[in-house]
């Protein structure tokens, strides 16, 4: 019989690309990447974004600005009370509006729980990612603690839209602060678990520590904020640099390693897990009385002029520039979302590392898609 | 460097750009010919030192295009506002900063894909978010019949 499977030869010096996404599981969401390889070695890497582009710099020049809130949940729905603050804070300051102590600590214990219930689901997601299905069942388990203390005060679990422009859209519930204090008294309890299932691993640690390593300077070139920047020694907390709410009167730590590869991106995140908790006690107990909002006018009409605001979600620095002509709707809205410029960096740390450690690298860097498309 | 000393810097640099020292940070407004010269000057040197370019927008002003950068300073904590204007609105042209910044690159394609600004000596000038054959969605004229409700 005629022999009918013939050897297939490769040639490794050709470069050859393949596609990866927009439905591959560990981009977790629609992000394509067009990927060109050497054998598996990386060469390039191409990403192909928009798939889920709406438009929401368009859709704000004409709705009003207390619409908008509801908008920007949708861009990083991980750090939706944040995105919400980033908006309030803007109109508040070109307004001129002074706001409350209440209003905000509980912005900033809000805040600061999005930061916590984000970075779980980001451990959680990695942790599946590199192939620990443990770990999504305990970062799952977690987070939904942090979300039933959020549906129980704000109605919304994810999509929040708890902040409005003068404040927030309800009072807190009589429970929050108890189940707040729950909580934290419960994770400091099983933050541990996170370093023994993961951190401590040796497979883990042997899939990323030295791998994709981004210096110092091409952190702050490439505009990279957040864990993912501060792994790199890049000193970018918008809450040290500019305090908003109520950062301004709590003492934490801003998490900086100098290393820079994927292991320190993820550790600084758990790390900021920690400082987040920290900040929360310091003010939990310490919310004053008084009203949930300050009364504003039936339409928000900003003065002319430029408006510019910075905050720090879970992945970075957001700023909103906001342009106003005076009307009720905005002349020109502008988000800087942290994924998308954390984004630019991929192809640059990802060269001449192999296509598995691709997953660990772009996964280090917890991108939400729908905040790089906005 | 506080405002009033880093408006004394860029007027030192170029001498023509107007200075506005703005709520929040110093707002110097320049020719497009000579935003790269001053940008790479204000990157460069040691007492300005911005490192970091936060952000590029760009905005639709009806005659022409301006385009703003946020840039800060990793170093010194201080930020400055430049903006500029395109010379028309048929074909609007601006030098690119992807030289001196990388995260330009990502930035000027945003600005290039909805508001149509091309940017010379851009690495990699495409669209980003929509296809060809889309118009620039954040110009003020666009019209798209569908999915734009008109008051």
């Amino acid at each position: 019989m005629e022999e009918i499977i013939k050897e297939v030869v490769i040639d490794e010096q050709e470069e050859y690309t393949i596609n990866m996404g927009p439905q591959h599981p560990s981009t977790h969401g629609v992000l394509r990447l067009v990927v060109s390889l050497k054998g598996e070695i990386v060469k390039n890497i191409e990403p192909h974004i928009g798939y889920i582009h709406r438009g929401i710099e368009k859709m704000c020049e004409s709705i009003t600005y207390p619409q908008i809130i509801h908008l920007t949940d949708r861009m990083d729905y991980l750090s939706a009370a944040i995105n919400n603050e980033a908006v309030c804070l803007a109109v508040e300051k070109a307004l001129e509006v002074e706001i409350p102590d209440r209003i905000k600590i509980i912005r900033t214990i809000i805040s600061e729980l999005t930061r916590i219930q984000s970075h779980q689901l980001f451990w959680a997601s990695y942790g599946m990612d590199m192939g620990g299905q443990t770990c999504f069942f305990y970062g799952l388990r977690d987070r939904e603690k942090v979300l039933d203390i959020f549906e129980e005060t704000t109605g919304g679990r994810m999509i929040v839209s708890y902040n409005c422009p003068g404040g927030l859209m309800y009072d807190i519930h009589p429970n929050f602060q108890k189940r707040v204090k729950e909580f934290i008294k419960y994770f400091r309890g099983v933050l541990w678990e996170y370093d023994a299932i993961l951190s401590g691993n040796v497979i883990f640690r042997e899939r990323t520590i030295g791998i994709g390593r981004l210096k110092l300077e091409d952190a702050i070139s490439y505009g990279i904020t957040g864990p993912s920047g501060r792994a790199s020694g890049f000193s970018c907390d918008i809450r040290k640099q500019e305090p908003y709410s109520a950062y301004d009167r709590v003492k934490f730590n801003e998490v900086l390693y100098t290393e820079g590869d994927t292991y320190h991106r993820y550790l600084a995140r758990i790390e900021e897990m920690r400082e987040s908790m920290n900040i929360i006690d310091q003010l939990i107990d310490n919310i004053p009385e008084g009203p949930y909002f300050v009364k504003m006018k039936p339409v928000i009409k900003l003065p002319e002029g430029e408006y510019f605001q910075r905050v720090e979600t879970a992945r970075g620095e957001l700023d909103v520039f906001i342009k106003s002509d005076g009307n009720k709707n905005p002349y020109r809205v502008k988000f800087r979302s942290p994924n998308f410029v954390n984004l630019g960096v991929l192809n640059h740390i990802s060269k001449d590392f192999k296509i598995a450690d691709l997953i660990a690298i772009a996964g280090s860097l917890d991108f939400v898609i729908p905040d790089i498309d906005r | 460097m506080d405002k009033t000393q880093l408006g004394e810097f860029v007027k030192s640099v170029n001498p023509d750009a107007a200075i506005v020292e703005g709520k929040q940070y110093p707002e110097v407004t320049v020719a497009d010919t000579e935003l790269h010269s001053l940008a790479k000057k204000l990157r460069e040197s040691e007492d300005t030192w911005f490192d970091f370019l936060v952000c590029i927008t760009g905005v639709d002003y009806g005659d022409v295009f301006g385009v703003i950068y946020h840039l800060r300073s990793s170093k010194h904590g201080h930020m400055i506002v430049l903006k500029t204007k395109t010379s028309e609105r048929a074909k609007p042209v601006l030098n690119s900063v992807c030289d001196i910044w990388n995260t330009a690159e990502f930035h000027e394609r945003e600005v290039y894909d909805l508001l149509g600004v091309k940017f010379n000596h851009h690495p990699d000038l495409r669209r980003l978010f929509l296809d060809s054959s889309w118009g620039f969605p954040l110009r003020k004229d666009y019209v798209d019949d569908i999915n734009i409700v008109s008051k």
